[in-house]
């Protein structure tokens, strides 16, 4: 009986979180999920050409296809011609060889009703790019149900004709760029959130009520601006004919032809991100700050610290936890960070998840999901190393 | 509380009478929109007692793809760049206009010949044709102001930010203009590497001045706010800046790319009979001209250009800003749909990565 009843209180908590459980699951694991699937599976080709893709195994890649193989996919072409889904395919194989998108519209309402003994010539007379190898490569790298090839794509690699893995040439090289960059923009806007929000959590944390809830008033009321409205004000703030150029400008600080490029670059998204980001760092930190006893301060004094002392032995890190934890969501939101570059940030102040959007936008979720699950790992990693070094059980998250 | 039930049963009721008769069409924003509302939703309303919604979007498939695939499509009819009709075509997201029967021209030629060639497709109808143009603030070149494409390449006999549209296209073929290649031979030289590297050379001068632009409607603001001293621009928005807004803008006409605007159908539509009316509506020759009285994009029709008379509002004279008039022929291209179809993805890369570079 009282076993029974040991087992009954530890299910009940158990099935009280049941419903969180499933939620998680259906929310959260299973796109998660999806999307690394999305990421090295691809069927489109597959399923509508199978029986071409199981002659293509046994093809050699140095001639051309034989008899067989021309005749039917010309058969299965016609199909695909008839449930009109032959455009889907051309653009998949376009994807992998550029210029060859034409080749299926061209070839479908033409091959129909050929009777002839001699399909590759006839194809080939349809549009000779059929006599290329490049098209069938293209066409059995498409088919391939399971790859890597979004995996290679996204860091900049590729297969030459071999099949070896090489660095795709100089002049298509991107992704490696932007993770490059997406790191490094998500370190200066945690630096700069730190060395912004640090004081004013502390002004917040050791002013009289009335004039820390205005400060907090300050710091959240921007919070709760819609984000795509902020960035746009800061377009009236920071462009060339804006109000803080025309500011300078207005007291001989700068030159009237030497406005500074304050947007529509790197600089702008630096701004941007670090005031969208900013009371990230000043809640948690505010948090922590306010529960730091002042006593202690007056102890280190009444014990011989110079200010300066007690701060960098005293204070400082009592209030490591708070900006611990603010420092690891800024960054970690920040390498997501999408609208703001997006819409301040020009040429070169683009971030990795401009890229994925693209590619969502133009239906390559393969591509998109291996990205995706790129940043998601590197995330990973940064927690892990975050953790051994500071601990993540010591975070206070406000 | 049945009173409460017996309410929302009718409202839902009133709403799916009003949704019979009900037709959501999406089109670029700005003055280009409104001369279509203007022009042609309003009195299709009037004429039909379909009730037309209008939405905005910025180009693209991303929208069209997210409902058909979904299954929950309330798009009906959407204006399109043509390449996006021939890509939305072949993934399915559109309906086949193969039967849809248009109408003939007011002297009776058959709509097959009246409608420019190449207008139409499997899945488009053509409705304009509109231009990337370069255009200046005047202000910014008081002497000797620039006149080709060549110009807009040289930064130092005319200083300034440029803006661009941040896509491969119609700037690869600008480049290959100001570097004196001849319109006819653009696509053949961009089916080559060389042809590309030498695009992007010729786009590397000017890198550093250029100021991308994303939607239609940005590069008259960047004009105007003075972001920018010249900028590639769709033409109808810069003549409603100059006419309409006074701004002291100048278009330069020389190789200037042209493109067919096109009606689609979103595969699945809700209002597919509706769209459909529209479509033949749309199609009308003086359809076409009365959104060519309202802004500068040439109607899709022989017949229409005789309708196409003096601005509604300002009695300006509407022929001469068209991209289609003589005058502003001399040098141009015709943007090829089917070669960037065939060659966006990788150019796309390319593109980025000189972005990023």
């Amino acid at each position: 009986m009282a076993a029974k009843q040991g087992i009954k209180s530890r299910i009940r908590p158990i099935s009280l979180a049941l419903p969180l459980v499933a939620f998680i699951a259906i929310t959260f694991l299973m796109p998660l999920g999806n999307m690394l699937k999305e990421s090295v599976y691809d069927a489109e080709v597959a399923d509508a050409l199978p029986n071409t893709m199981r002659l293509l195994n046994d093809w050699n890649g140095v001639e051309l296809p034989t008899e067989e193989v021309f005749r039917t996919i010309a058969e299965e072409i016609v199909v695909l011609q008839e449930n009109r889904t032959i455009g889907k395919i051309g653009i998949r194989v376009n994807r992998v060889v550029s210029g060859t998108r034409s080749v299926w519209g061209k070839t479908a309402r033409r091959v129909k009703d050929v009777e002839t003994d001699n399909m590759i010539t006839t194809m080939v007379e349809i549009d000779d790019r059929w006599s290329e190898l490049d098209l069938w490569q293209g066409i059995k790298t498409a088919g391939q149900r399971y790859s890597a090839k979004n995996y290679l794509h996204a860091i900049d690699l590729t297969r030459a004709d071999d099949g070896s893995i090489v660095s795709v040439d100089e002049q298509r090289r991107v992704y490696n760029t932007l993770y490059v960059r997406t790191l490094y923009v998500a370190t200066v806007v945690t630096l700069l959130c730190l060395v912004i929000g640090y004081p004013i959590a502390y002004a917040i944390a050791h002013t009289p009520p009335t004039l820390s809830k205005i400060l907090l008033l300050c710091v959240l009321v921007p919070f709760w601006t819609s984000l795509l409205a902020r960035a746009t004000s800061w377009i009236v703030l920071l462009q060339s004919q804006g109000v803080i150029n025309d500011f300078l400008v207005w007291l001989r600080i700068i030159p009237d032809e030497g406005r500074l490029s304050l947007i529509y670059n790197m600089t702008g998204t630096l701004i941007a991100m670090t005031q969208n980001l900013l009371p990230f760092v000043v809640l948690p930190t505010y948090a922590v700050l306010s529960s730091i006893p002042p006593t202690y301060m007056r102890a280190a004094a009444s014990l011989g610290a110079n200010p300066v002392q007690a701060f960098v032995r005293v204070y400082w890190p009592q209030s490591l936890p708070g900006v611990a934890s603010g420092c690891l969501l800024v960054f970690i939101l920040s390498i997501g960070f999408f609208i703001t570059p997006a819409i301040v940030g020009g040429t070169d102040g683009q971030l990795i998840s401009n890229m994925i959007a693209y590619h969502i936008d133009t239906n390559n979720w393969g591509l998109a999901a291996a990205i995706s699950v790129i940043v998601l790992v590197s995330v990973l990693i940064l927690y892990v190393v975050f953790d051994r070094w500071v601990g993540v059980d010591k975070l206070k998250l406000n | 509380m049945k009173r409460n039930i017996f309410v929302s049963f009718a409202f839902l009721f009133a709403f799916n009478l009003n949704a019979a008769g009900e037709l959501t069409i999406v089109s670029w924003g700005g003055s280009y929109a409104k001369a279509s509302i203007d022009g042609i939703f309003k009195p299709f309303e009037e004429e039909t007692g379909i009730k037309v919604n209008v939405e905005d979007y910025n180009g693209g498939l991303a929208q069209i793809r997210a409902q058909v695939e979904t299954g929950n499509v309330h798009w009906d009819v959407v204006d399109v760049e043509s390449q996006d009709d021939l890509i939305g075509c072949d993934e399915g997201l559109l309906e086949y206009l193969d039967d849809l029967e248009l109408p003939d021209a007011p002297d009776g030629t058959p709509a097959e010949e009246d409608f420019f060639e190449g207008a139409n497709s499997d899945c488009g109808l053509g409705n304009i044709v509109w231009a990337t143009v370069i255009a200046y603030n005047s202000s910014a070149y008081e002497n000797d102001p620039p006149s080709t494409m060549s110009d807009f390449f040289d930064i130092e006999k005319y200083p300034g930010k440029r803006g661009m549209r941040r896509t491969p296209e119609v700037n690869l073929e600008f480049a290959l203009m100001a570097d004196g290649v001849p319109p006819a031979e653009i696509y053949d030289l961009l089916s080559t590497d060389e042809g590309i590297d030498r695009a992007f050379k010729k786009l590397d001068t000017i890198k550093d001045s250029i100021l991308f632009w994303q939607a239609g409607a940005q590069p008259p603001q960047l004009l105007a706010d003075k972001e920018v001293a010249m900028t590639t621009a769709y033409n109808g928005r810069i003549f409603n800046a100059i006419n309409l807004e006074k701004q002291p803008f100048v278009i330069v006409w020389d190789s200037h790319v042209r493109d067919f605007g096109q009606w689609v159908i979103v595969a699945g539509a809700p209002n597919l009979e509706n769209a459909k009316k529209f479509l033949q509506y749309a199609a009308r020759s003086s359809s076409m001209a009365e959104v060519s009285n309202r802004i500068s994009y040439g109607p899709l029709r022989h017949s229409a250009w005789e309708l196409v008379g003096k601005h509604v509002d300002t009695d300006i004279d509407m022929k001469p800003h068209m991209p289609t008039d003589p005058e502003n022929s001399k040098n141009f291209l015709v943007n090829d749909a089917e070669w960037w179809a065939e060659h966006r993805d990788d150019l796309v890369f390319r593109f980025n990565a000189w972005l990023n570079r």
